[in-house]
């Protein structure tokens, strides 16, 4: 099977995917899939979620030339794919209005999250108040302490915010606890999974959700210079900005993918949240793939300045990537995420998510070492001011 | 015959449901685990669960999230839970042990390896609550050629049609989760419960265990009358959590047996 065809019908990506759940949740996954088939191929289903991209979200979002960066760097030109320029202020609101489409028609009036940075979050308590739904989303208490913003803001949209404090309170505590929310109250909730990660059907359907953006960038690109670019690079966190800007770039195999984890405090340091550059294989959260865990198999803490990248696994899809070969990993420790985050902030105008700024530190590293007609689009995945407060007082300036 | 198998037979022939309680291994600390697993047989357990500790335990309530953690900050892993079942062993070769956890600790290991050490260890079962039927190929196949029993759970959400793919693959018995919701939850159905013992008992040829939420002697006793095992996890755990560390052996007899007496009270 092709790379880009996969999920198989079990949702594998070769030896990653897969319905790693408890039985509870099984039937439930199975009325998803199926429903999910049935939608995909519903052109009315279909033009609605195009309508809301466009009038709700802004969609289709603009590629922009950074230029005074890429000369300053000295080398390539880098584009950004500016994903913070959508409603909400993030990629993640592409797959929440798939997903709420999906809730509805499944008649589902209760959804739940889990958020890392918020985006998620806000994104999702932003379409359950768009189509009159409850929402409940889980935080892992540290994330609700550095991402306070968007805490309020969820809870301005009328979300209810449940702060999760087992295990190391971050990303991977919330999606345990959303998950047990969705095996207590299955019949009446649509769990809206923010990442490309989970158990099937959710890497796919995350993926399907989410590629707009590089089916946008598929005409965008060659409108404005002429060509695909030289290389697409995102920040891995789950994953779903990646996949959604890589997926319809897999079959152009002349353009390089490369994915940037959060190396933390250095790789070497094992303080880092970059499973694909020093992780294993194993089972979490209801699919196979590279994981952060010790020689017991138990998952370890991750560290980022990122909440939404401080998770210890990744999409399935993305360790098939790497394996294949096709997409190439890196990892971009704290301090060079934060420069990225300054330089953009001072040559474009545009403060980057902490998040986005991995993404963006790598493109600064490899730019100068490349010809200046050749071109790297960076999908610049959401806005910064979120994280404001984070950068202030590692500044050690208070607020 | 398994001693799983062995246990059944011999229940049946009495009209008695087996008494299945769960720990978890290194909880309170590891050097209770072994005095447990021979306290809780000497008090009227069948068949004992032993819980495998794993950060990240999705499919619990707080209760058992919480032994996983108190366990785990003793350092317990897959390889130290054999070591005290080998220990039991040593002194008690009827009462069968099956272990419970997650996929995580078992891939780590590898398959084969760990089916090889858990026969080695005189585990008798296997119970992995995120690798269902679908997902475990793999496992079962390596745990079949030791001949240890792959228990699957099936829930009230599993359609009919699903519990003849479970069949396929379970052996020793199917254990029913008489609720939705995580371990440790309230609001049990016995009607509802009790309706859907049937059709599973027959479609898989097993025994059938009911567990999830059952906290008392009266619960205990109604689901015995139709189940084939009674399974009673958060409320042991949540006996050890509130003992004084010399009080677990003496209070967790106490509350089994009292368990026990209620399980065969006419």
């Amino acid at each position: 099977m092709k790379i880009g065809e996969l999920p198989d019908e079990h949702g594998h990506f070769g030896p990653y995917g897969g319905i790693f759940v408890a039985e509870t949740l099984i039937a439930a996954l199975d009325e998803l899939r199926c429903e999910y088939e049935l939608a995909r191929k519903d052109p009315a289903f279909m033009a609605e979620f195009r309508y809301e991209l466009k009038h709700y979200v802004g969609r289709p979002s603009p590629i922009y030339h950074a230029k005074r960066w890429s000369e300053h760097l000295g080398g390539a030109q880098i584009y950004l794919k500016r994903e913070d320029l959508n409603h909400t202020g993030a990629h993640k609101i592409n797959n929440t209005i798939g997903q709420a489409l999906l809730a509805r028609r499944m008649g589902k009036k209760r959804v739940i999250a889990e958020t890392g940075a918020g985006q998620h979050g806000v994104a999702s308590a932003t379409v359950a108040a768009r189509y009159g739904m409850e929402c409940v989303v889980y935080m892992g208490a540290e994330d609700v302490k550095r991402q306070s913003p968007n805490v309020y803001r969820m809870k301005l949209l009328g979300a209810t915010v449940v702060p999760v404090s087992s295990g190391s309170k971050t990303l991977k505590d919330a999606l345990n606890e959303a998950m047990r929310d969705w095996v207590t109250n299955v019949e009446s909730t649509f769990y809206i999974l923010g990442t490309a990660a989970g158990p099937h059907p959710y890497p796919m359907l995350v993926r399907d959700f989410q590629s707009v953006i590089g089916t946008e960038c598929l005409t965008q690109m060659p409108d404005m210079i002429g060509r695909q670019p030289d290389a697409v690079i995102a920040c891995v966190g789950g994953g779903s900005n990646a996949i959604g800007i890589f997926y319809p770039y897999i079959d152009h195999t002349g353009v390089r993918l490369i994915g940037v984890e959060a190396g933390g405090d250095g790789i070497a340091t094992g303080r880092h949240a970059a499973p694909l550059s020093a992780g294993s294989p194993g089972v979490l959260h209801g699919f196979r793939s590279y994981l952060m865990q010790d020689e017991n198999g138990q998952i370890i803490e991750t560290h980022s300045i990122s909440a939404g990248l401080d998770y210890p696994g990744v999409g399935p899809e993305h360790a098939w990537l790497k394996d294949s070969g096709r997409a190439e990993y890196v990892a971009i420790n704290d301090d060079e995420a934060i420069q990225a985050f300054h330089d953009l902030c001072r040559f474009e105008g545009i403060i980057p998510a902490l998040e986005t700024s991995h993404a963006l530190a790598h493109a600064a590293k490899i730019a100068p070492g490349m010809d200046k007609d050749q071109v790297l689009l960076v999908n610049l995945s959401g806005r910064g001011d979120k994280d404001i407060n984070t950068v202030a007082q590692i500044s050690g300036i208070a607020l | 015959m398994s001693r799983i198998s062995s246990v059944f037979k011999h229940l049946k022939t009495q009209h008695k449901a087996a008494l299945i309680p769960f720990i978890t291994a290194g909880d309170p600390d590891p050097q209770l685990t072994v005095p447990i697993l021979h306290a809780l047989a000497a008090s009227g357990a069948d068949i004992i669960e032993v819980g495998v500790p794993f950060s990240d335990p999705m499919a619990d309530g707080p209760t058992i999230q919480r032994a996983s953690e108190r366990a785990l900050r003793h350092g317990v892993g897959l390889k130290d839970v054999l070591a005290m079942v080998a220990e039991f062993r040593t002194t008690n070769n009827t009462t069968p042990i099956v272990l419970m956890g997650y996929a995580n600790p078992i891939e780590r290991m590898g398959y084969a390896a760990f089916a090889t050490q858990a026969a080695a260890a005189g585990v008798d079962g296997v119970l992995t609550v995120d690798i269902p039927p679908e997902e475990c190929t793999g496992v079962a196949d390596a745990l079949a050629a030791h001949d240890i029993d792959m228990i699957f759970l099936l829930s009230p959400t599993t359609p009919e049609s699903r519990i003849n793919v479970v069949a396929q693959r379970a052996s020793g018995f199917v254990y029913y989760v008489s609720l939705k919701g995580v371990t440790g939850s309230a609001n049990l159905d016995l009607v509802e419960v009790a309706s859907h013992i049937p059709v599973i008992r027959e479609r898989c040829g097993l025994p059938v265990g009911v567990g999830f939420g059952i906290r008392d002697g009266a619960t205990a006793h109604s689901i015995a009358q139709f189940a084939d095992a009674v399974v009673i996890g958060s409320r042991i755990v949540q006996e050890i959590e509130n003992s004084p560390r010399e009080q677990v052996i003496n209070n967790l007899s106490a509350f089994v047996r009292s368990i026990r007496a209620a399980m065969d009270a006419q």
